[in-house]
């Protein structure tokens, strides 16, 4: 056991070194690409993290990443970069906080529309804002920020994330969030406080999400609302974490490296017929591997360790 | 005042008509279908063409594109959805696997539509004049779409209160295993309820496109707005939907004209979460699923 | 396995004709590469599919026919590589990046809209190539250009758009063919916000009376209570700083609530042709933002060819559509002037030349144009541009606008 954990470790620790020098070695587009795939590995990650164990699909991805988008062109002229992550994160956390306390009675499908509700509602509410009191609609970027330090950046973060989703796994909130996702109710019988255990990694969760927007900003020069609050992002790193198996920390980072991928090859080869063969892509997906790639991998490591020891039950 | 009520209630009738297909959808057939806005541009698209093509008013358009819709979406249950929901163990795999499954469908509907009547706005006049109401001054098309929701909303609301099928469907709405018990068919209604929600949406796309604007693009717009008012008035619930299409279309209607026009549609989400907030449920929803 | 051989099958010819590629171009330019990202999906699509789209088509069909753009002395066809940006920034500037750095493409055609300009903007600029903003309104247009040389800001700041139209209005009221009641409507986004901050300043320097000044968000599906209000007001110009669905439906509502105004200024989307074929008679007097001049050969020229080459027989918008051509011909002059594919060398000619365009003679001041047409009428079933009066070919503004009628 501590000898698989040291190989792992090694591996992963090889795994970023190597990472990081993909700024120096591959060119821009590359770097670009790597960059996409930093940032939905962790969206759909922190997704994951709060919406695996406890089943409840969450549509807000973009509200926290537009909250981020968008403290860093209100601040990211006037402040010092790492105070306007600070600030980013603080706002994105209380924002969850404030969410996390008032969506608990909701379950199912309500939580999963309110939080889209909440995301164009806090859309809604900016565009107000903008046009209302500050009069300006659309802003500009200006930073001295590279594209090689935005993906230092989130490198950094996703490591971050995998940490944190380790460490919380491994904890007691971990466990009683596994509890809430099997059972509500017998939960609360065992005596969890499900309010503050739900909340806690809603926040950490939707924190995360918060500094990706505000790391991403600076590659876009302009931003307002709907480039910020875009509904896509939501989506797709929801099908992402679901393709990749949300149950697992690491299921998330297999659904997301593949379709980053694949998107960019169809939108390259077929840019008339993109959309159609997505969609086509997207039904075999759903038919061929229903319980993600992590599930697919699961049953495959079962089925050749058989002979080996006693199967686990799911 | 009156006015601003009017404008709300014909709006708001908009926003129902939009949103029963759906109720039914997932609230009886238990399918989260995210390609229900492009369901409904599809008509709309289908109605324009008939309309400029062949000079067909739209209301006798329906008469074609509803039954084809209907037969559509029968398929697509029977064909793309019959094995997802066999093969789901719990309700929450199936909508797992339905939102993903007819998030894949909206591309291909989208895409095709693209290819078709490409990328542009599309735009018609009909029925559009206008018409006095209580002194006030209304649009003929709006007020006629607001006719046939009325029309609609009654006769489903009928059929499934008083007749054998809409008792059945409302079973399988509550319980689809004790459905079973009971010898009613549960593959079968879903697929008919299913498809009787395609039906609706694509009826409300013919009339959305008498007074709407469109492009091939714009259906996750109306997915939404229809997702927002089924869960708003509680899910497989239609007199639910009409009346929380009826609150959000009144509300956004008077906030526009007392309040301010920019903060309409904030009002709208907050109203919704409101809602959710007070009745976890919806409006007319059951506390426990 | 099926899918493996296939692949290794498409990498081994993509291998090929990479080398290959790269053999015939060390060799001599075989043809000219260029790319464009542009939104085939999401909320650009309408507009990219209207203005952007058939122009490049256009373009590059009659290039092709004609045997390709002049290097030297000789012409080679351009090859086009084009990706969806899918209305999204990110994707968009990856789309660039993807452009420069694999496909190695000649030059770049920017993709539409605003946002998505300046989305591109340092990218193009990093890279060295020349980019013809055609459709991005921006206040900032002047500092951005000074920020990227490379970069052309060709259809002007909200600002000018806005104190144009006042001007215009100020000119009325001299002639007292109209009062001084003003109500103005705009969609909460960056192109209404811009143009009505900069409206409200100027309408209230001209001292007239802003009776109404509110905006909506985008997606609102009924504009009636708006238009209502307006119409109990009794204004004398009503002003719409709109987005081409709301247009459509504001012109409508008024159409229905018989809100008749002397002037009545609607705004992206009434240079379109849907906008006469929705309206007919009705679009008589209507003013919008942008036109042409309708009278000129070279539209009439370029409409009858757009009309030939684009799906459906469609018609260009009176507005970006040939100021996008325009910039292609511009790119094209620049190029064959240069004659090799040096693009600094083609980004100073363009800087410094006269271009022969369907939209006249252009020579860029500060990487901008000097004319633009801000304010066009229908009349007689044609958008002509009628402000800056001072510009070739602008038709007289008729006031009042004749009542509606029922279609």
């Amino acid at each position: 056991m501590t000898l698989r954990t040291t190989t792992l470790g090694a591996i992963a620790l090889a795994a970023i070194v190597l990472l990081a020098f993909v700024p120096r070695l591959a060119n821009p587009y590359y770097l670009a690409l790597a960059i996409s795939l930093l940032q939905y590995t962790v969206l759909a990650t922190a997704w994951g993290m709060f919406s695996g164990p406890t089943r409840y699909v969450s549509l807000a991805t973009t509200a926290f990443f537009g909250v981020g988008a968008y403290t860093v062109a209100v601040l990211g002229e006037v402040l010092p970069w790492p105070v306007v992550l600070v600030v980013a994160a603080s706002l994105g956390a209380i924002l969850a906080a404030v969410v996390g306390l008032s969506t608990l009675r909701l379950s199912g499908v309500y939580f999963v529309i309110f939080t889209f509700g909440l995301a164009e509602l806090v859309r809604q509410l900016v565009v107000w804002f903008e046009v209302n009191k500050s009069r300006v609609l659309g802003r500009y970027v200006f930073v001295n920020v590279t594209q090689s330090d935005i993906y230092w950046q989130l490198l950094i973060l996703a490591i971050a994330v995998f940490l944190i989703g380790w460490l919380v796994a491994r904890s007691r909130l971990g466990f009683a969030l596994r509890i809430i996702g099997e059972d509500e109710t017998v939960a609360t019988h065992c005596g969890i406080n499900t309010t503050i255990a739900k909340v806690a990694l809603f926040t950490i969760s939707a924190t995360i999400m918060t500094i990706v927007g505000a790391i991403m900003a600076p590659r876009w020069t302009y931003i307002e609302p709907s480039i910020a609050f875009n509904a896509m992002i939501s989506f797709q790193v929801l099908i992402m974490a679901l393709l990749g198996g949300a149950h697992r920390l690491w299921g998330p980072i297999l659904g997301a490296v593949p379709l980053v991928i694949l998107f960019e090859l169809l939108s390259a080869r077929f840019p008339n017929t993109f959309t159609i063969i997505l969609g086509c892509i997207f039904l075999l997906i759903v038919y061929l591997l229903p319980r993600g790639v992590a599930g697919l991998l699961e049953s495959g490591k079962a089925r050749w360790g058989e002979t080996f020891k006693p199967r686990a039950v799911a | 005042m009156t006015n601003a009520i009017l404008t709300g209630l014909m709006l708001g009738g908009m926003y129902a008509l939009i949103a029963m297909g759906l109720t039914l959808q997932y609230g009886v057939a238990r399918i989260m279908n995210l390609s229900y806005g492009e369901f409904l541009i599809a008509a709309a698209f289908t109605a324009h063409w008939l309309f400029t093509g062949w000079a067909l008013s739209p209301f006798v358009g329906m008469a074609f594109v509803v039954p084809a819709a209907f037969a559509v979406n029968f398929a697509v249950y029977k064909l793309l959805l019959t094995p997802l929901v066999r093969r789901a163990r719990t309700r929450d795999a199936l909508e797992v696997d339905s939102i993903l499954a007819t998030f894949g469908l909206t591309f291909i509907v989208q895409g095709s539509m693209q290819s078709m009547f490409g990328g542009a706005y599309y735009s018609y006049s009909y029925l559009a004049f206008p018409v006095q109401v209580l002194g006030e001054t209304l649009s003929a098309n709006r007020l006629a779409a607001l006719g046939i929701t009325v029309v609609l909303g009654l006769a489903l609301y009928l059929a499934l209160t008083r007749t054998r099928a809409g008792t059945a469907i409302r079973a399988v709405a509550v319980d689809p295993a004790a459905a079973q018990l009971v010898a009613i068919n549960v593959e079968r209604t879903s697929a008919l309820t299913f498809a009787l929600g395609g039906a609706l949406v694509a009826a409300a796309g013919v009339l959305v496109s008498t007074f709407l604007t469109f492009s091939a693009s714009s259906g996750v717009v109306f997915t939404m707005k229809a997702l927002i008012i089924v869960v708003m008035g509680g899910v497989g619930n239609i007199l639910g939907c009409l009346i929380a299409g009826l609150l959000l279309g009144v509300s956004e209607a008077l906030v526009a004209s007392l309040v301010d026009p920019g903060l309409t549609l904030a009002v709208n989400f907050a109203l919704f979460l409101a809602v959710l907030l007070v009745k976890p449920a919806g409006l007319f929803g059951r506390a426990t699923r | 396995m099926g899918t493996t051989i296939t692949r290794r099958m498409a990498l081994l010819a993509s291998v090929c004709a990479a080398t290959f590629g790269l053999v015939a171009t060390a060799h001599a330019q075989a043809s000219l590469k260029i790319g464009y990202a542009i939104s085939r999906t999401g909320p650009n699509t309408g507009g990219a599919a209207v203005t952007t789209l058939p122009n490049y088509e256009l373009w590059v069909k009659e290039v092709n026919a004609a045997g390709g753009i002049k290097l030297g002395d000789k012409r080679v066809p351009i090859e086009i590589v084009q990706y969806d940006d899918r209305s999204n920034a990110e994707e968009a500037v990856r789309a660039i990046e993807r452009l420069v750095n694999q496909d190695k493409v000649d030059f770049i055609l920017p993709p539409w809209g605003t946002g998505l300009n300046l989305a591109v903007g340092p990218t193009l600029n990093r890279e060295g190539y020349p980019h013809l903003a055609a459709t991005a309104v921006t206040d900032r247009a002047p500092e951005l250009a000074k920020r990227w040389p490379n970069s052309f800001w060709l259809l002007g700041t909200s600002a000018d758009a806005a104190k144009t139209l006042v001007d215009l209005l100020v000119k009325l009221r001299d002639d007292k063919a109209i009062g001084d009641t003003v109500a103005m409507v705009s969609i909460a986004d960056g192109f209404g916000i811009d143009l009505s901050s900069a409206g409200r300043k100027a309408l209230t320097d001209a001292k007239f009376k802003l009776a109404y000044d509110k905006s909506y968000p985008i997606g609102t599906q009924d504009l009636a209570p708006i238009i209502n209000e307006v119409k109990a007001l009794n204004p004398d110009v009503f002003i719409a700083f709109s987005y081409p669905p709301d247009t459509l439906a504001l012109t409508e509502q008024s159409r229905i609530a018989g809100l008749n105004p002397k002037v009545f200024y609607t705004g992206v989307g009434t240079a379109f042709p849907l906008y006469r074929q929705r309206f007919g008679k009705n679009t008589e007097g209507v003013m919008g933002i942008g036109g042409w001049s309708g009278d000129s050969p070279a539209i009439k020229d370029y409409l009858a060819r757009h009309k030939a080459s684009a799906a459906n027989g469609a018609e260009p918008d009176r507005w970006a559509s040939a100021v996008t051509y325009a910039s292609l011909q511009m790119l094209q002059q620049a190029i064959e002037k240069v004659g090799k594919v040096d693009r600094a060398a083609v980004i100073k000619e363009l800087q410094t030349g006269t271009f022969d365009t369907v939209i006249g003679k252009v020579k860029l001041e500060n990487n901008m144009p000097t004319r633009y047409w801000w304010v066009g009428q229908w009349q007689d079933g044609e958008f002509y541009g009628v402000a800056p009066a001072a510009n070739e070919g602008a038709r007289k503004a008729v006031v009042p606008k004749p009542a509606w009628v029922a279609q």
